[in-house]
């Protein structure tokens, strides 16, 4: 089966203190260190176990700038058998359906029976897999938690609100979108990173891929981000400062006056 | 058989002659067959550099092997054990003897005739006597005291109490036969009239000798040829069946311990004979299938006596972790007895996780090293351990819980994943920069000490105020000191010890270099780990102390003065933290520190020293999620109480993190608590002409 999984360089929310910037509409980028946002890193994990069971190959794909080459040189270590970075001046500012225009763009140069992405990224708005597909016109399920590959068939089981799950039938070629947890992905450390370091990626540019330039890039884009909050902290909450029991005691009353025990 | 002129002595053996040199023949190519194909392994295993030192090895072989050293610290067993050995050495002569005269009626071991012959053979008598009778005890020990540590849970394997019994019957038997040996030939002796064998007074010889004394003299022959029969079948049977469990340690112990580790605290490297440089090229890490272990590690395997002190000791056993040092060796040494048999094929190159070992099991150990201080045949635990973790490393196999850290460190050089520019934040807080500025060094400025302080004690709010006593302290001794600030990175000492020798190389490369930038000579850390990293992991960098070396020097000095203690009611016990006590013999300098403390009260905990409990493991550790019975914290919390302190000293950051929560969760609030050493030398030392200091801590407020 050949597959591509669409993946995105982010800020690692776990490692960088959020601030804005000087003009308040974006955050202060300059000390960030950045990873494959983490659902992407799940769908790559999941393309590699389904190679692994049924054979083929598994393409890594990204839209980003130079530095994008950071994040699919760990997805190649994972195992990812090739990777390819689309990258263009005339790509940014794009919105999600600039960004689908292009993945489609890539997907049509090639044959693919499965493409995955993350279920959204990190500052993303969970647009890009379901655009594509429609772009394609191919199938689409969201919220993807397990697959399991039926000769031309996937059955796929998606999470439902409250913990609940439903299993669907999907023809391929499809397009899913995957939810963290459906896997546990493998570690990938200095060592893998460098003995792929030698491995070619390939760059492609617009032209390389015949995209439409109105189509894509800032003017093109119809989402546009005006401003950008930090939250401030909010008044529900309420600091306890007795002692062990007293604080106990008062939990208790808490959840039960909000109805938490029957 | 000695004492009289051989012309005199009426050999019984003669009529067995053939049968017995057939006998020797068979056994002796047997053993050697046996011990050939035990070595088939070992040949194929990794390559282990033990060759060195020949003096301090054999240093070791008189004080381990010889000496029995480790023995007593398990007063019975190892009493036991002591009089066994004993005994074998001592039988050993008397034993080749016995085998040989069956062939060679006359012989005589050169060196044992005449008196001194005598003089042998009565000890030897005793020695038969006493190893007869400690093999009853060990049985009676087995059958029916069953002490816990010979227990074998179901998912480890099956019990050894009937091979173990089955063992010690071959000895007795052994001894049983030799002893009614001599004493047959010596009453034989006796009936003709000729020069008897002296048998020692109330020996078993002796004691058989009353027996059957008054027998005719054709019994006692049968009986003599019986006996010798006897013995000689038991003596080649055990030989040949002792490389099928666990008496090959009487064979193989003293080879484990002549190639046993020299260097404590340090791991071996990814592969022995390649440089850091060159580990690129090495196609697989770590230990992965049989094959990737050394050769002496699978010695140990072989030397391993199931003796159980190991895990007895171990704290994740002891909380319920899914491992235990003694079955990590058994279930090896059953694999290859299973896979390179004596007959047949070997078969080989299944990966062990999975199969012998869980992955669970292989990240439940801290590196405490309470297996090796305990093993009286110094088997090493940790380099093999590190190498399994090397192994599931490199084929991506790590908990999720901890791959987050290890990007982090990547990263931004802490597990935390908190910024670089703030590391060195917690020597800013306006309190503690009224006391005193702590340099930052950048190029070299002047300060000949830098006090490596480490990611925990950088970023953990509780913890920085373990980093401010060590700098306050360090100012009142005068010391010329800075700190790295933003370009200090995290040890990596977890990090190597959790398997990632990449990222420790990164992290370690990173450092030294800063280290040489800022020019110093010394360095100075308050965090065992760190203090053990720099020490015996890093090279090229200067000569590294932990902060109770540098302080038990200055109190020795004279250089200290310290108040009365300030809790007078407490008492007080110190935990001693594994990399400060274990791993690197630093035991006596916090204790001395702490007794220098006018009116302190300090008590010792039972397991204290070499046999300190471990609190539950530091760096990585404290991302992973054992799955465990309840809490090494908790296990050391409550020795401390039984102790009767109410105030815990450590030396090491992890250890505070770890004993704070098992109070809480222990709910032993308000009746026990941490403190560090560091932080109760501040509360007390006299410091004349400093400024007050404004951030004491009250932590150890306990009845004071």
């Amino acid at each position: 089966m050949e597959i591509l999984v669409c993946a995105r360089r982010v800020p690692d929310t776990s490692e960088n203190e959020i601030e804005l910037n000087a003009a308040g509409n974006d955050i202060e980028r300059e000390e960030f260190v950045y990873s494959v946002n983490e659902a992407d890193n799940y769908a790559v994990e999941e393309a590699l176990q389904i190679r692994d069971r049924v054979g083929g190959n598994v393409t890594v794909v990204t839209v980003d700038g130079e530095d994008g080459e950071e994040i699919l040189r760990r997805q190649l270590a994972m195992g990812a058998n090739q990777a390819a970075l689309v990258s263009d001046e005339l790509f940014n500012g794009s919105d999600g359906k600039g960004i689908a225009t292009i993945l489609k763009a890539f997907v049509e140069k090639a044959h693919y029976d499965l493409i995955l992405a993350g279920v959204q990224a990190d500052d993303g708005a969970a647009q890009v897999g379901g655009m594509l597909a429609a772009m394609l016109d191919y199938p689409f399920a969201s919220l993807v938690n397990s697959i399991t590959v039926e000769d031309r068939k996937l059955k796929v089981s998606r999470e439902i609100e409250g913990g609940n799950r439903e299993m669907n039938e999907i023809d391929l070629p499809c397009v899913l979108s995957i939810q963290t947890g459906i896997n546990e992905p493998r570690y990938v450390g200095m060592r893998g990173i460098r003995q792929v370091a030698s491995v070619p990626i390939p760059a492609l540019a617009a032209s390389d891929l015949g995209v439409d330039n109105g189509a894509v890039g800032e003017a093109a884009a119809k989402v546009k981000r005006v401003d950008y909050f930090i939250a401030a902290a909010g008044k529900g909450a309420e600091m306890l400062h007795g002692s062990r029991e007293e604080n106990a005691d008062r939990v208790l009353e808490l959840v039960a006056a909000k109805g938490g025990l029957k | 058989m000695v004492g009289i002129s051989p012309q005199d002595v009426v050999n019984w053996l003669v009529p067995g002659r053939e049968l017995f040199l057939a006998l020797h023949v068979l056994g002796v190519s047997c053993f050697f067959y046996i011990v050939a194909r035990r070595l088939v392994p070992l040949v194929r295993a990794q390559r282990d550099p033990r060759f060195d030192h020949p003096l301090v090895r054999l240093g070791r072989v008189f004080k381990f092997w010889l000496g029995q050293w480790k023995h007593p610290r398990y007063k019975f067993a190892g009493t036991l054990h002591i009089l066994i050995f004993t005994g074998f050495i001592l039988l050993a002569l008397r034993a080749f003897t016995v085998l040989i005269v069956g062939v060679s009626q006359n012989f005589v071991m050169p060196g044992l005739a005449g008196r001194t012959g005598e003089i042998y053979d009565l000890i030897t008598d005793y020695a038969a006597t006493v190893v007869f009778l400690c093999m009853v005890v060990a049985a009676g020990r087995r059958l029916i005291f069953k002490p816990a540590r010979y227990s074998v849970p179901a998912k480890y394997g099956k019990g050894q109490t009937a091979d173990a019994i089955f063992l010690l019957g071959l000895i007795a038997l052994l001894m049983v036969a030799d002893s009614l040996f001599a004493a047959s030939r010596s009453a034989g002796h006796l009936q003709q009239g000729q020069p008897a064998e002296a048998l020692a007074a109330f020996s078993m010889p002796w004691v058989l000798q009353r027996f059957i004394s008054s027998a005719m003299s054709a019994s006692l022959r049968s009986l003599n040829v019986g006996a010798y029969l006897v013995h000689e079948i038991a003596f080649y049977f055990l030989l040949c069946y002792r490389p099928f469990g666990i008496q090959f340690h009487v064979e193989t112990s003293l080879f484990s311990i002549y190639f046993s580790k020299l260097e404590r605290g340090t791991l071996k490297p990814v592969r022995w004979g390649v440089s850091d440089e060159l580990l690129d090229q090495v196609k697989s890490f770590g230990v992965k299938t049989f094959e990737d272990f050394t050769w002496k590690h699978m010695l140990d395997f072989y030397s391993c006596a199931d003796c159980g002190r190991c895990a007895d000791n171990c704290p994740a056993n002891t909380v319920g972790r899914p491992l235990a040092p003694r079955f990590l060796t058994t279930k090896a040494r059953d694999y290859v007895f299973q896979h390179y048999p004596v007959l047949g094929k070997a078969n080989n190159s299944n990966p062990l996780i999975g199969n012998i070992y869980s992955e669970d099991e292989i990240w439940s150990c801290t590196t405490c090293g309470a297996c090796e201080e305990e093993c009286p045949l110094l088997i090493e635990y940790i380099d093999k351990i590190v190498d399994l973790r090397r192994g599931m490393i490199d084929d991506g196999n790590v908990p999720q819980s901890l791959q987050k850290p290890l990007k982090a460190l990547e990263s931004r050089g802490n597990p935390y994943g908190k910024i670089e520019k703030k590391r060195g934040d917690w020597a800013k807080t306006p309190e503690f920069v009224q006391d005193g500025k702590v340099k930052v060094l950048e190029g070299k400025n002047g300060a000949n000490t830098l006090y490596f302080v480490d990611s925990i004690t950088s970023y953990d709010d509780r913890m920085q105020s373990i980093g401010r006593a060590t700098a306050r302290i360090l100012s009142h001794l005068g010391k010329n000191f800075g700190i790295l600030g933003a370009a200090e990175r995290d040890s990596g000492h977890e990090v190597r010890r959790f398997g990632e020798e990449m990222l420790f190389t990164a992290l370690r490369d990173h450092n030294t270099e800063a280290i040489k930038a800022s020019g110093v000579q010394r360095i100075v850390t308050a965090d065992p780990h760190a203090f053990n990293a720099l020490k015996h992991d890093y090279k090229d960098v200067p000569p590294v102390e932990h902060i109770s070396q540098v302080l038990a020097r200055e109190v020795r000095a004279g250089n200290v003065r310290f108040n009365d203690v300030e809790n007078k009611d407490s008492v007080y016990a110190y935990h001693d933290p594994c990399y400060l006590g274990r791993h690197n013999q630093v035991y006596d300098d916090p204790r001395d520190v702490l007794d220098s403390i006018p009116g302190l009260n300090r008590v010792e905990m039972k397991r204290s020293r070499d046999r300190s409990f471990c609190c539950g493991g530091g760096g990585l550790m404290l991302f992973y999620e054992p799955k465990e019975e309840q809490r090494m914290g908790v296990v050391r919390v409550r020795m401390a109480a039984e102790a009767g302190a109410n105030v815990i000293v450590t030396a090491c950051p992890f250890c505070m993190v770890n004993i704070e929560d098992a109070i809480k969760v222990a709910g032993m609030e308000g009746k026990m608590s941490v403190i560090d050493l560091t932080e109760l030398v501040d509360q007390h030392m006299v410091c004349e002409g400093c400024p007050a200091q404004t951030e004491k801590l009250k932590t150890a407020t306990v009845g004071g």
